[in-house]
């Protein structure tokens, strides 16, 4: 099985002939700002940085599922087009934990005749609903999966699961993508009124806040969402669905939207069940963030430590009934594209992931 | 459009398969298994292998001084369709006038070989054959398969067929 690599120390990526190596720029603090600048500058220069005493670290390249770039990192167009010929998809985030970008390889699974087919159930108004309201859900579904694990463990969110279920059931009626979003809005409104009672007072979050994260739970959630959002962009990359054509989002011209929609099924599992868990046993607290800019962040630290469970979580492996074998949970995003394309060529109609243990 | 080698192959193994290759629907092949078959692809026979690409037509190991087609392969489960896909290769050989060749099956793991002539019989049957894949290939649907088959646990549309 392939492995996401997470690179978290300032260093170079580069090929050497059918590996890539990574040579760390120097045993920087990640911590230490200005040491971090200094290495920044040198990263320009690569024959400056290969000089520095360093322990270079071999990546097979067999191994790699896509890389992810916490940090500074340098690397040349010799390295990209290795990756592209690799098919390793890189997922860039910023000093503060935002997501910056992706660089999606050339893609090498193309279907004419099942892009054919995804553009029809876009532009087929029915067609579309049909596939947005499952996407709703199986969010729905999942969103309140996650409030009823915690009510059976000493908390009282029955209210919340009640007025979600209640909420849900207007999804099959929905006859546009914009009451449709409204329908998730409100379920998601309510949902997030848990939290209070999931993760106790330390955390408020108020409300969900974006663009800067106005308090440390929403900067953890936006961080984790964007996790979930880079997995999905790197399942669909491995199959021959077209990651901009949408049905629940708006095909969007800067994003992959169909990332979107399918990450709303899975971000209740992997991104918000992952937040609960480290909260509570205190592996994250309000010293992990800082303000910044009326903003606030995640620090480096602690997003190493989310990122770390975050693969953790993906490898666990599940029965799946159906398929009867072992899977891993990030299989599970890639059947979910299978189903997605057998809905798509008119061979099985598709059913969300709902969570089933 | 032309019937590939492998398309011969799948439709004696599963429609369905053959329709959803023929539709460019591909699982990604990242079992142990299937890296396994490519590295073995890649280093059997290497010395004396040259691969030919024709029009859809991929030989994996051609003699041109004997004449003789090579086809590599793992185990010798499914033989049928590799006897075919073969023995299709013989007949766009001598339709498309490259010549009259003969073919051998190797098993390397197996230690094995297996000689393949085309015959007669076999002309009438392959273009039988190729009529059937078009109509396969056209359905306007995967054709389906009631349940899951003996041979789709090794195959790489497995999850996809089944999930």
């Amino acid at each position: 099985m392939k492995r996401m690599y997470y690179i978290f120390t300032p260093g170079k990526l580069k090929r050497k002939e059918n590996t890539v190596f990574y040579v760390p720029f120097k045993n920087v603090e990640p911590q230490d700002d200005e040491n971090l600048q200094n290495e920044v500058l040198l990263s320009v220069d690569s024959d400056m940085a290969e000089s520095l005493p360093t322990n270079k670290i071999v990546l097979p390249v067999q191994d790699i599922d896509s890389f992810y770039i916490m940090t500074e990192a340098s690397f040349n167009t010799k390295f990209l087009d290795f990756c592209s010929a690799n098919k390793i998809p890189i997922h860039f985030f910023n000093y503060y934990g935002f997501y910056s970008g992706t660089y999606y390889p050339k893609e090498y699974l193309l279907s004419g005749s099942l892009l054919v087919n995804q553009v029809k159930h876009y532009s087929s108004i029915s067609k579309r609903l049909e596939i947005a309201r499952k996407f709703i859900e199986g969010a729905a579904f999942n969103l309140s999966k996650n409030l009823k694990y915690y009510n059976t463990r000493n908390k009282d969110l029955q209210a919340q699961i009640d007025t979600m279920e209640g909420l849900a059931m207007d999804i099959p009626s929905a006859t546009s993508i914009e009451q449709l979003m409204g329908i998730e809005g409100n379920i998601r409104k309510v949902y997030y009124t848990g939290f209070e009672e999931i993760l106790g007072k330390e955390f408020e979050l108020i409300s969900r806040k974006y663009n800067p994260p106005s308090n440390p739970l929403n900067a953890l959630i936006s961080f984790s969402n964007m996790m979930v959002y880079t997995t999905v962009l790197s399942e669909i990359y491995r199959t021959q669905l077209n990651p901009t054509i949408s049905f629940l989002h708006e095909p969007g011209d800067r994003r992959f939207s169909l990332a979107l929609d399918i990450a709303e099924i899975f971000k209740p599992l992997f991104a918000d069940r992952l937040i609960f868990k480290m909260i509570n046993n205190r592996q994250i607290q309000t010293k992990d963030f800082e303000s910044r800019l009326n903003g606030y962040y995640l620090k480096d630290t602690a997003r190493k430590a989310f990122v770390q469970e975050y693969d953790e979580k993906l490898k666990t492996t599940i029965k799946h009934r159906k398929l009867q074998k072992e899977i891993s949970y990030r299989r599970i995003i890639r059947l979910e594209c299978y189903k997605l394309i057998k809905h798509l060529i008119g061979d099985t109609e598709y059913e969300p992931f709902k969570i089933w243990w | 459009m032309h019937i590939t080698g492998t398309q011969l192959n799948y439709f004696f193994v599963c429609k369905r398969k053959l329709w959803l290759f023929a539709n460019h629907i591909q699982c990604e092949q990242e079992s142990d298994l299937v890296l396994q078959g490519k590295i073995m692809h890649e280093n059997s026979y290497s010395y004396e292998k040259k691969e030919y690409e024709f029009e859809g037509i991929k030989v994996d190991w051609l003699d041109l001084n004997n004449k003789v087609i090579h086809e590599v392969k793992k185990s010798d489960k499914v033989e049928e369709a590799h006897l075919w896909q073969l023995k299709y290769y013989l007949y766009y050989f001598r339709k498309n006038n490259i010549g009259e060749f003969t073919g051998e099956i190797n098993y390397p793991k197996l230690r094995k070989k297996e000689q393949v002539m085309l015959t007669d019989d076999d002309v009438v049957y392959i273009e039988k054959i190729i009529d059937e894949i078009e109509v396969v290939k056209n359905l306007p649907f995967a054709p389906k398969v009631e349940k899951p088959m003996k041979i789709c646990k090794k195959c790489s549309y497995n999850d996809l067929c089944w999930v």
